[in-house]
C-alpha cells in the first residue's frame, strides 16, 4: 500500500476522503468535525493520554481515541453516538474532579479549552466531593507564571520541550494522582522558545509571567502583525486594549513560523512601556533639552539639516536601523536623494565593506525550505540564538537527519547533533578556504589552504547531499575580514552545489537591499569620514553600531544629528540635536521583507503614546519642510506602491560575492575580542523589555576566557580584569568559559557598559584589574 | 500429576545449580536445537500446538504472538522475559527464579532462536532482590557452559541476556511500561498499537513473555506439544503454577494440570483454617473478580470454567477469603493499592482509581451515602476500557465483582455506619 493512497471513511453518516494511514483527527479537523481534544497537537507526538477525543468505531467494542487511530478504507465512525458521548463526557467528569474551579482568577478564563469543552460535555454539579488535589506553583523564570493545580496532565508542555525546543526541561514526577509537572530539580525553564509553552498548555497551568492579571482575553482585540526583531518574519497576533498592546501571541503561518514564536516576539512588547518612552519632540538648544511642539521640532531639524548640508548633499548621512519599515526606508532614501546625497546605509553592524557583496542578500530559499535541507554548513552564525524561528527549521532539517556542520569563534550551545569547528576570529577565513580546497575550489586564499580531515569532512557532507546550504550569520557580517568569509562561503557554496543564505539581521534587511539602501557610501565609511549632519532612525550611537566609539566621535564632532527614536537613551541625548518620537513595533502599518523574500504589510495596532508618531508620517512631513517633491503620500499604503514600484523588477539575489584584498586587521593581534550581539540585545525594543532582560540568555557584560587564558593571566572566575580596545578600556568581572578560543576574549556588543568600546571584533588587551 | 513442567526439579537438593538441572536434562533441548538446526517454524508450530496460553494474566496464545515476529526482517529483535511480579496475590515466578532459573534462561534463548533475536532481557521486580542475585548467578553458570553469549555450542548463533532490576511500580508489568523502563524511561504504558512485535523495545520487534511461560518451552520441546495440551483440558493446554494464598492452612506454590478442581486445590493447600467457612475466592490475582465460596467450590481451574463465573483465571494467583472477613474493607485495601499504582498518564485511571478509594474508603468508615453504590457502578464502567492500558480495568473489574456478589455487605456499611462481620 502506498502512503499516498486514499481510503474512503464515513464519519457521521458523512463519507469523508482521506489519505491512508492518517490520523482520524487529522481527517475530522480538515473535514470540519469537532472532536474533543486536550492531549492532541498536531505539532507534536501522539500522547492519547487524556481520553476526550474518543469516538465510536463501528466493529470496535471500546471507543478508540482518534488521535490516535490511523484511518482505514471502510471504517465506520460515530463521533457524538451515545457510547462516544458518554466517554467524553466521562473524561470531562474526570478531568474536573481536581481542577479547581478558580476561573474568575485565572488568566485563561475566557480562553481555556477546558473551560470551553466543559460547557458542551460537563456536568452542572460535581459528584466529586471530596477535596481537590493542591500543587505547590514552581518558579521556572521570569516570563511564565505556573499553576499546577490546574494542570490536566496533557504533556503537551513536556512534548514540546523535547520536541520542539529541543531541550527536555520539564517533566513529569511522580505516579497517579501525584504525577506533576516540573523541573524535577528546582530550576528556570531557559529555551529561546519557552513562551510557546503558554499556547499549548490547554488550562491556566502555564500562563505568561508579564501578562499575569493585567486583562481579561474579551477585553482584548486581536490584530495583526510581523515581529520586528529577526528576519524570519514572524507572523504575531497583537492583543490591545484600548490601544495599549498587552501582549503577543502567534498568529499561524505554515511556511514562516508555523504556529510557533521565539520569546523575543512574544515578550519584547514589554519594552514598549518603559519608563524612558519618548512621548514629545525634544530640541537642543545651548546644550539644553527642551519639549517642544512638532511644527518646531520639525522646523528645527529642517533647518538645521540644511544648514549642515550647506552646498553638498554629501555632507549628510542617514543610518537606520534595518528593522525599519519600507515605507520609512523608502522616504528616509528619498529625502536623501532629495538634499543630493546616496549616504544612507542599514549595516550598521557590518564589520568589513572591502570586496563586493551579493546583489540583494537573502536566506537564498525559502524559510521553510530550511528544514529540507540534507546538509549546512553555518558560518559565523548562531541561528539559534540570533533568528530563533530559522533555527528551529534547521533543527528539524538536524532532526531528519541532516549534517550540520558549524565554523565560529565559539563553541556553541546547539540542540541537535552538529560538528563545530571552532578557531578564533583570525583562523575562520583560513578553515573556511580549507573547505573550499577540499571541494576542488580556486581562488584567493583558496589556493593556499591545505583541506584537512575536518575540512573533507564538511565538504563530503555538503556535496553528497541533495540539497545543501551555506550560511553567514551576525558573526560573519561583524568580522573584520567579512568580505573573505563571504566570498569563500560563496565559494565553497558553488564548488558544493549548495545553497547561499544569509542570515540578515533585523526584520527587513532585505527590504533595504531591494531598495538599493546599500548601493551608496557604506556605514561604517559614513562614520570613518565624519559628516556634518546625520539622520537617524531607530538606532542608539552606543548600542546599534559596530563600532560605538566610533560612532559617538562622528556623532558627536557633527554639527547636527536629528534622531527619529521611540526612546530617549543617555547616548542619544549626548549626541543628537533633535529627538523626534516615532511610533514603535505594533504602533505603525509597514511592510517588511523577510529572510526568505516575503512581503509582509501590516496595519498600525496600537496607539503610539503621547505625542509620538508614525516614522513615515514624521519624514513624509520633513520632506514637505525640506521643500522636497514627492512627499505628498496620504497613506502608508501609497507610500508601498511608490517602493514597490522603484523595486521594481528586483528579487533577492545572493550571487556577486568576491573579494582579492586578503589582508586581515586581526593577523597581527595577540588577543581578539568577540562581540556577539546577545539574543535580547539586538534592538532598542528588546533591550528595554525587563522580563526578557531577566532572563539566562540576556548576557550581561563581562569578560568571558577560556580557563586556560585565565591561568595565563592570573586571573579567576569573578576577578576583575581590565579590558581596552580602540583606547577605551572598561573593568568588568571574569567568567570562564571553556568553549571560548584561548586567543580571544568574549565580550557582548549592544549590551551596557559597552557603549564607548571599538568594533566588535577586533584587537583588544587584558589584565587584571 | 503435579510438578511436570516448571516444578519439574521441586524435589531436587539446591535445584538451581546448573549440574541439577543438566542431570534432569536440562539445555539438552537447546543444544539438539542448535546441532540440528532445527527450522524455527517447527519450533513455533509446537509451541502452538501446546496451547500454551501467557501466564502473566492475560492469557494470549503463546506461540501466536511469536508467530507474528517477522523473522526475516534486518535488524535487531528482542526477547523480552516479564518477571516484574508484582499483581497482589501472585508469587509464582519468584520460585522460578529462585529454584528453577536455568528452565527460563533454556527458554529464553529457544525463544530468541526461534523468533530471530540475539539480545534477551529479563525484567525482574524491584523487591525481588534475591531471585535477582540467584537469576544472576545462573546466568554466569550458562554463560560459562556456552548456554549463552557467542556462537552458542559452535551453531553460530549468537545470544546475550541480561537482567534488569525494576523500580518498584506495578505498572511495569505492563508490558509497554516495562519497555520503557527498561530503555531508561519513566515506566508508562505505550499506546497500542503499534504492538511490541512490530515496535517494542528500543523500537525493534520484540517478544515479552511471563517467566512461566518461558520456563515451560523447555518442557513442551522435550514431550512435545501434544502431551502439554493434554495435561490441561480443553483451551487450557498444560500444567499452570498456583499462587494460593489467604485465610488456609497451607499457603504456596502449586503446580497441577489445568482444569483440577478448586477443591483439591484447597485441599493441598490446607484447606480452610479450624472453624473457619469458606467465604469467597479472588481467583486470578486482585485485579480478578470475586467469586462466592459455593461458587467457586464448584469450578475448575482453567480458563474457560473462571471466565464462565465472570472472573478470570489471570496469573493463577488465588486468594481465599474465610468469613471474618469483611468485603468492604478488602476492597477499600485493593482500591488504594490501584490508586498509588496508577502511572497518571491517563485520565480515567490517573482521577478516577483515586476517586474509587475515595468512595470505597468513606463507605468503609462509615461515611457512606445511599447514592454511592450507584456512582461506583458508574464510575468503573467510564473507567473501564477507556484507558491506554489494563490498569484501568485492573481497578475497576474488584468493584464491580464485590458490587455484584456482595452488594448487602457494601448497602449494611451505609445504612449501619459499621460492618455487618465483626
Amino acid at each position: 500500500m502506498s502512503d499516498d493512497q486514499m481510503v474512503t471513511i464515513e464519519v457521521d453518516g458523512r463519507e469523508l476522503q482521506a489519505k491512508a494511514g492518517s490520523l482520524l483527527i487529522e481527517v475530522t479537523d480538515a473535514a470540519g468535525v469537532d472532536i474533543p481534544r486536550f492531549c492532541y497537537h498536531k505539532k507534536l507526538s501522539v500522547a492519547a493520554n487524556c481520553r476526550m477525543c474518543l469516538v465510536e468505531v463501528e466493529k470496535v467494542p471500546k471507543p478508540l481515541p482518534a488521535c490516535a487511530t490511523p484511518v482505514t478504507d471502510g471504517m465506520k465512525v460515530h463521533t457524538r453516538s451515545p457510547l462516544a458521548l458518554a466517554a467524553q463526557k466521562g473524561t470531562m467528569e474526570f478531568l474536573l474532579i481536581n481542577h479547581p474551579l478558580d476561573c474568575p482568577i485565572c488568566d485563561q478564563g475566557g480562553e481555556c479549552e477546558l473551560q470551553d469543552l466543559s460547557l458542551g460535555y460537563g456536568s452542572d454539579v460535581s459528584r466529586y466531593v471530596e477535596g481537590k488535589r493542591v500543587v505547590p506553583e514552581r518558579d521556572i523564570g521570569p516570563l511564565i507564571s505556573t499553576c499546577f493545580t490546574r494542570c490536566i496532565h496533557c504533556t503537551r508542555c513536556i512534548r514540546f520541550g523535547a520536541e520542539i525546543a529541543g531541550i527536555r526541561e520539564l517533566g513529569a514526577v511522580g505516579r497517579g494522582e501525584h504525577m506533576q509537572i516540573g523541573t524535577y530539580v528546582e530550576k528556570s525553564v531557559d529555551s529561546e522558545l519557552s513562551g510557546n509553552i503558554i499556547d499549548v498548555c490547554p488550562v491556566g497551568a502555564l500562563t505568561s509571567k508579564p501578562f499575569q492579571y493585567r486583562a481579561r482575553a474579551w477585553e482584548l482585540v486581536q490584530h495583526d502583525g510581523v515581529s520586528p526583531h529577526d528576519a524570519a518574519g514572524s507572523n504575531l497576533h497583537i492583543h490591545v486594549r484600548r490601544g495599549r498592546v498587552m501582549r503577543v501571541h502567534p498568529k499561524e503561518n505554515e511556511a514562516i513560523n508555523e504556529c510557533w514564536i521565539s520569546d523575543r516576539d512574544r515578550f519584547s512588547y514589554e519594552g514598549l512601556y518603559s519608563a524612558d518612552r519618548l512621548t514629545r519632540p525634544l530640541v537642543r538648544s545651548n546644550g539644553e533639552w527642551q519639549e517642544t511642539d512638532w511644527e518646531q521640532a520639525l522646523e528645527q531639524a529642517a533647518l538645521r539639516l540644511q544648514q549642515a548640508r550647506g552646498s553638498s548633499g554629501d555632507r549628510l548621512a542617514a543610518l537606520i536601523s534595518p528593522s525599519s519599515t519600507l515605507e520609512e526606508m523608502y522616504l528616509a532614501q528619498r529625502l536623501m536623494r532629495g538634499l543630493e546625497s546616496d549616504n544612507i546605509d542599514v549595516r550598521l553592524r557590518q564589520g568589513d565593506f572591502r570586496g563586493t557583496g551579493p546583489a540583494v542578500a537573502w536566506l537564498g530559499q525559502p524559510v521553510e525550505e530550511l528544514e529540507g535541507v540534507g546538509a549546512a554548513l553555518l558560518v559565523g552564525a548562531n541561528i539559534r540564538k540570533e533568528q530563533p524561528i530559522l533555527g528551529h527549521r534547521l533543527r528539524k532539517a538536524a532532526m531528519n537527519g541532516a549534517r550540520i556542520h558549524c565554523l565560529n569563534p565559539l563553541e556553541l550551545d546547539l540542540n541537535y547533533p552538529a560538528g563545530q569547528l571552532v578557531v578564533g576570529p583570525a583562523a575562520m577565513a583560513g578553515e573556511l578556504a580549507a573547505i573550499a580546497r577540499a571541494l576542488g575550489a580556486s581562488g584567493p586564499l583558496i589556493d593556499d589552504a591545505t583541506a584537512g580531515p575536518a575540512h573533507e569532512e564538511v565538504a563530503e557532507a555538503l556535496r553528497q547531499a541533495q540539497r545543501a546550504t551555506v550560511l553567514l550569520g551576525a558573526m560573519a557580517c561583524a568580522h573584520p575580514d567579512y568580505s573573505m568569509l563571504r566570498g569563500l562561503a560563496a565559494a565553497v557554496a558553488e564548488a558544493s552545489g549548495a545553497v547561499l543564505g544569509f542570515l540578515p539581521q533585523g526584520a527587513n534587511a532585505t527590504g533595504a537591499a531591494l531598495l538599493g539602501i546599500d548601493q551608496g557610501e557604506d556605514a561604517l565609511s559614513l562614520l570613518r569620514n565624519p559628516r556634518k549632519g546625520y539622520l537617524l532612525l531607530g538606532a542608539e550611537p552606543g548600542r546599534d553600531f559596530w563600532n560605538p566609539a566610533l560612532a559617538n566621535a562622528a556623532l558627536e564632532k557633527a554639527e547636527c544629528v536629528v534622531a527619529l527614536t521611540s526612546w530617549r537613551s543617555p547616548c542619544l541625548e549626548q549626541v543628537a540635536d533633535v529627538m523626534l518620537p516615532v511610533a514603535a513595533f505594533a504602533e505603525t502599518s509597514g511592510t517588511y521583507v523577510n529572510a526568505g523574500g516575503s512581503w509582509q504589510s501590516f496595519g498600525g495596532a496600537a496607539t503610539p503614546p503621547g505625542e509620538a508618531r508614525p516614522a513615515w508620517k514624521v519624514l513624509r512631513v520633513l520632506g514637505n519642510l525640506l521643500d522636497l517633491d514627492g512627499f505628498d503620500q496620504e497613506s502608508s499604503g501609497e507610500v508601498l506602491a511608490q517602493a514597490r514600484a522603484q523595486i521594481g523588477e528586483r528579487r533577492p539575489d545572493n550571487a556577486g560575492c568576491t573579494f582579492d584584498d586578503t589582508s586581515s586587521t586581526l593577523a597581527q593581534a595577540a588577543l581578539v575580542r568577540i562581540g556577539e550581539v546577545p539574543l535580547y540585545g539586538v534592538d532598542p525594543l528588546v533591550r528595554r523589555a525587563a522580563p526578557l532582560q531577566k532572563t539566562r540568555d540576556a548576557l550581561g557584560a563581562a569578560i568571558r576566557i577560556s580557563p586556560a587564558l585565565a591561568g595565563r593571566l592570573g586571573l579567576g572566575e569573578g576577578d576583575s580584569a581590565r579590558l581596552a580596545q580602540d583606547g577605551a578600556s572598561i573593568t568588568l568581572p571574569v567568567i570562564l568559559e571553556a568553549g571560548v578560543p584561548d586567543d580571544c576574549v568574549r565580550l557582548p556588543a549592544g549590551v551596557d557598559g559597552t557603549e564607548m568600546l571599538g568594533g566588535q571584533f577586533g584587537e583588544v588587551t587584558l589584565e587584571k584589574a | 500429576m503435579a510438578n511436570e513442567v516448571c516444578f519439574r526439579n521441586m524435589d531436587q537438593e539446591r535445584p538451581w545449580l546448573l549440574e541439577q538441572y543438566r542431570s534432569r536434562g536440562g539445555y539438552e533441548v537447546l543444544t539438539r536445537i542448535l546441532q540440528e538446526k532445527r527450522p524455527p517454524e517447527q519450533i513455533i508450530e509446537e509451541v502452538k500446538a501446546s496451547g500454551l496460553r501467557g501466564r502473566g494474566g492475560a492469557g494470549f496464545p503463546t506461540g501466536l504472538k511469536w508467530s507474528f515476529i517477522s523473522r526475516n526482517a534486518p535488524g535487531q529483535k528482542y526477547v523480552v522475559c516479564n518477571s516484574d511480579e508484582g499483581e497482589p496475590g501472585t508469587f509464582k515466578d519468584r520460585d522460578i527464579l529462585r529454584y528453577n532459573p536455568h528452565q527460563l534462561i533454556e527458554g529464553m534463548v529457544i525463544a530468541g532462536y526461534a523468533i530471530g533475536a540475539t539480545v534477551g532481557f529479563n525484567y525482574i521486580r524491584g523487591e525481588f532482590w534475591e531471585p535477582y542475585e540467584r537469576f544472576e548467578a545462573a546466568l554466569e553458570e550458562a554463560r560459562a557452559a556456552g548456554f549463552l553469549g557467542r556462537d552458542l555450542l559452535g551453531s553460530g548463533f549468537d545470544f546475550e541476556l541480561h537482567s534488569h532490576l525494576g523500580g518498584g511500580a506495578y505498572v511495569c508489568g505492563e508490558e509497554t511500561a516495562l519497555l520503557e523502563s527498561i530503555e531508561g524511561k519513566k515506566g508508562q504504558p505505550r499506546y497500542k498499537p503499534p504492538f511490541p512485535a512490530h515496535f517494542g523495545l528500543y523500537g525493534r520487534p520484540t517478544i515479552i513473555n511471563n517467566t512461566e511461560s518461558l520456563a515451560s518451552i523447555p518442557v513442551i520441546l522435550e514431550k512435545g506439544g501434544e502431551w502439554f495440551r493434554n495435561l490441561g483440558v480443553e483451551n487450557s493446554g498444560g500444567s499452570k503454577l498456583f499462587s494460593i494464598s489467604g485465610n488456609i492452612n497451607n499457603p504456596g506454590v502449586f503446580e497441577i494440570p489445568m482444569g483440577t478442581p478448586f477443591s483439591e486445590l484447597l485441599e493441598m493447600a490446607g484447606g480452610m483454617k479450624e472453624g473457619r467457612r469458606l467465604k469467597a475466592v479472588i481467583p486470578g490475582g486482585s485485579s480478578s473478580p470475586v467469586i462466592p465460596g459455593e461458587q467457586m467450590m464448584e469450578l475448575t481451574m482453567d480458563y474457560d470454567a473462571i471466565a464462565g463465573a465472570g472472573s478470570m483465571l489471570g496469573s493463577g494467583a488465588v486468594i481465599v477469603l474465610d468469613d471474618s472477613n469483611c468485603m468492604v474493607r478488602i476492597l477499600e485495601r485493593m482500591s488504594w493499592f490501584y490508586a498509588e499504582e496508577s502511572c497518571g498518564q491517563c485520565t480515567p485511571c490517573r482521577e478516577g482509581t483515586g476517586w474509587l478509594y475515595r468512595v470505597v474508603h468513606r463507605i468503609e468508615s462509615g461515611q457512606g451515602r445511599p447514592e454511592d453504590l450507584e456512582l461506583l457502578d458508574d464510575m468503573t464502567t467510564k473507567i473501564a476500557g477507556r484507558t491506554i492500558c489494563a490498569l484501568g480495568d485492573a481497578a475497576a473489574m474488584p468493584v464491580q465483582g464485590m458490587l455484584r456478589h456482595f452488594r448487602d455487605e457494601f448497602e449494611y456499611h451505609i445504612e449501619h455506619k459499621r460492618c455487618m462481620v465483626d
